[in-house]
């Protein structure tokens, strides 16, 4: 037998209608007669709907002014938006004292900035920072005394700054609370494991609606005279509670989804229990579960506008309450608008987190 | 290469004990009074039809499986339930594992040096020296940076010996390590064992490759449904099987091979 030597076939360039601009509209747009027809009826709705969208919104609005008068009711009426942004973003914390929510805020831009750049030094002070300092800042901020500045009470917070300070201490609370019990929903010791499972299945079962109203309402009937406490703590405890129960079930997908083999490599090393979980098992599980997490968190987001049943004025019902005075008659429109912006913003943002943080923590191969 | 080229470093030192083991699967019987003395040094190959309970054996001697009757004693530490007595021995025993179970979110050099570091409580730059070593050692120092999932099978399973071997353990455990590799990778993978059985390794290996047991072990166990069938040196083993039910799954071995 001879021997012969196998020349590999050399690599030809893709057929040039498969590529480039015609080749992108052939294949996304153009690839059947259906997808065709649809293409061209998405493009004249785009046609029918984006203009007069575009006048109301932009160009037939108006935008100066300081009251009603400058209305000409062809387009929006920002002026609506700009008079009483100050409540929107601030509720009814006293004006010469609104400096501290800013600060707070930008403190919160500046001290986090690090954690979403590549990887610098910075990243843990600023994680450390973020985690520990800032939330004792913020508190001091906007309560007062601890810093020596007059009390704002909690009954006068409102607005965008309310429902960040019930977002973020909910997100900031549950994610912990969840991962503690979907681990010990996943425990083998019995009175831990029932523990975790009652209190996940009872707050996961009752509407958030019924848990703000209950911890405003029943809850002071319970506690002994004279005890009282706060009513944004108790609707924020109740929050972290709600919540910790959805992410305790979206993290325990996750830890389900880890195959047994790294349990037992982890096990294997002479790892014990929490070296296993925060250091094997947990940060392969919670990368999984971003999207459900990021997904939960959104929903939190939003449901913030839900304590207006205890008569807290978050952004939502502090718009609500503007379009409702007698001065401002006829633009609710504006002010749910600029809502459904500023929500979409925040929301929006997070998922973007959320995803860029999924690629950055990707480590195999896509295939 | 022939058994002799293997030096037999055996000591009397007894690292692992084995008396009157059994372990129930719900109903099941899986192990059956199992009585095995392994000496320092020694290798010894596990083999036997699938479901006979070699892998359980092994996977009891780190307490991955619980025996429900009679002792095991790991260099002297006796495996009960007591947490502190099982994590002491985990971190003398090694163990690779069929499907490699490496830490996907971790650095090839990062599964080496996790243990160092979090178990042994090593400087994160000595570890890192420990884990370049072993790495060396089994060929791969230049993926050391890379992820396990960038890796062939047969590098992710070197790796996983690196990682088992970073913690410096008395005693190796391998568990079919090539059976879930592609032909070309078992050699690469075989050739770091024997290596390491060279260096006076103890180590207790369940595998279908004979051609290993013939070159490294002193001494091949045969199971079958629970019980040890038989055990005796490879050659004795190979040539003279004693028990019926030894010649006839060597005589599928040789006609599957």
């Amino acid at each position: 037998m001879s021997q012969s030597t196998h020349v590999p076939h050399p690599d030809l360039p893709p057929p040039s209608a498969s590529t480039g601009v015609i080749g992108w509209l052939r294949a996304n747009l153009f690839s059947s007669p259906l997808n065709s027809a649809l293409t061209l009826l998405g493009l004249y709705l785009i046609w029918l709907l984006l203009p007069p969208a575009l006048n109301w919104l932009l160009f037939k609005a108006d935008w100066s002014g300081s009251d009603r008068s400058a209305c000409h009711g062809e387009g929006a009426c920002w002026v609506f938006i700009k008079v009483r942004l100050d409540q929107f973003l601030y509720g009814f914390f006293p004006a010469e004292e609104r400096w501290r929510i800013q600060l707070s805020w930008l403190l919160a831009v500046v001290g986090a900035a690090p954690l979403f750049m590549k990887r610098n030094p910075l990243r843990m002070p600023s994680a450390l920072f973020m985690l520990f300092a800032y939330p004792l800042i913020a508190y001091g901020l906007y309560t007062g005394p601890l810093f020596g500045l007059p009390l704002v009470e909690t009954s006068q917070w409102g607005g965008l700054m309310l429902t960040l300070t019930i977002a973020v201490v909910g997100i900031a609370g549950s994610l912990p609370g969840g991962i503690l019990l979907a681990l010990g929903r996943r425990s083998k010791m019995p009175i831990i494991r029932s523990v975790c499972v009652v209190i996940i299945e009872f707050w996961r079962g009752v509407p958030l609606i019924t848990v703000l109203f209950m911890s405003s309402v029943m809850l002071p009937l319970f506690l002994p005279e004279g005890m009282n406490f706060d009513k944004l703590l108790r609707a924020l405890i109740g929050v972290v509670l709600f919540e910790s129960a959805y992410i305790a079930e979206v993290v325990r997908g996750g830890l389900q989804a880890i195959p047994k083999g790294q349990y037992e490599a982890a096990d294997a090393l002479g790892l014990n229990y929490p070296k296993a979980m925060g250091l094997i098992i947990l940060p392969q599980a919670l990368k999984l579960v971003i999207p459900g997490i990021v997904n939960t968190m959104i929903a939190l987001f939003k449901d913030t506008s839900l304590v207006i049943i205890i008569g807290l004025y978050d952004l939502l019902n502090s718009i609500q309450a503007a379009a409702v005075d007698p001065n401002w008659l006829g633009f609710a429109t504006e002010g749910y608008v600029f809502a459904a912006l500023m929500y979409w913003v925040f929301c929006f943002s997070m998922s973007r987190y959320s995803q860029a943080l999924e690629r950055r923590l990707h480590t195999g191969h896509k295939r | 290469m022939t058994a002799s080229a293997v030096t037999p470093g055996i000591t009397d030192k007894v690292m692992i004990e084995m008396k009157g083991v059994h372990k129930w699967y719900g109903q099941f019987h899986v192990l059956k009074d199992i009585n095995l003395t392994v000496q320092q040094g020694e290798r010894i190959v596990l083999c036997g039809p699938s479901g006979s309970g070699k892998s359980t054996t092994i996977r009891c001697i780190n307490r991955l499986e619980e025996h429900q009757q009679g002792q095991i004693i790991v260099d002297g530490t006796e495996l009960t339930s007591n947490v502190k007595h099982i994590e002491a021995i985990r971190r003398e025993v090694g163990m690779v594992f069929q499907h490699f179970n490496l830490f996907p979110h971790l650095t090839v050099l990062e599964n080496c040096v996790l243990a160092p570091i979090w178990v042994r409580k090593m400087p994160r730059r000595e570890a890192e020296a420990l884990g370049m070593k072993y790495l060396e050692r089994v060929k791969i120092p230049d993926q050391a940076k890379k992820y396990p999932g960038q890796l062939s099978g047969g590098q992710q399973q070197r790796v996983a010996i690196a990682r088992s071997l970073c913690m410096q353990p008395k005693i190796m455990l391998f568990d079919e390590p090539t059976s879930a590799l592609d032909p070309e990778m078992v050699k690469e993978v075989l050739d770091t064992m024997v290596s390491l059985a060279e260096d006076g390794m103890t180590m207790l290996c369940v595998t279908h490759e004979m051609g290993f047991a013939k070159q490294v072990a002193n001494r091949v166990i045969f199971m079958d449904r629970g019980e040890i069938i038989e055990q005796n040196d490879p050659q004795t083993f190979f040539n003279h099987p004693q028990n019926e039910r030894t010649k006839l799954f060597l005589s599928q071995i040789i006609s599957n091979h």
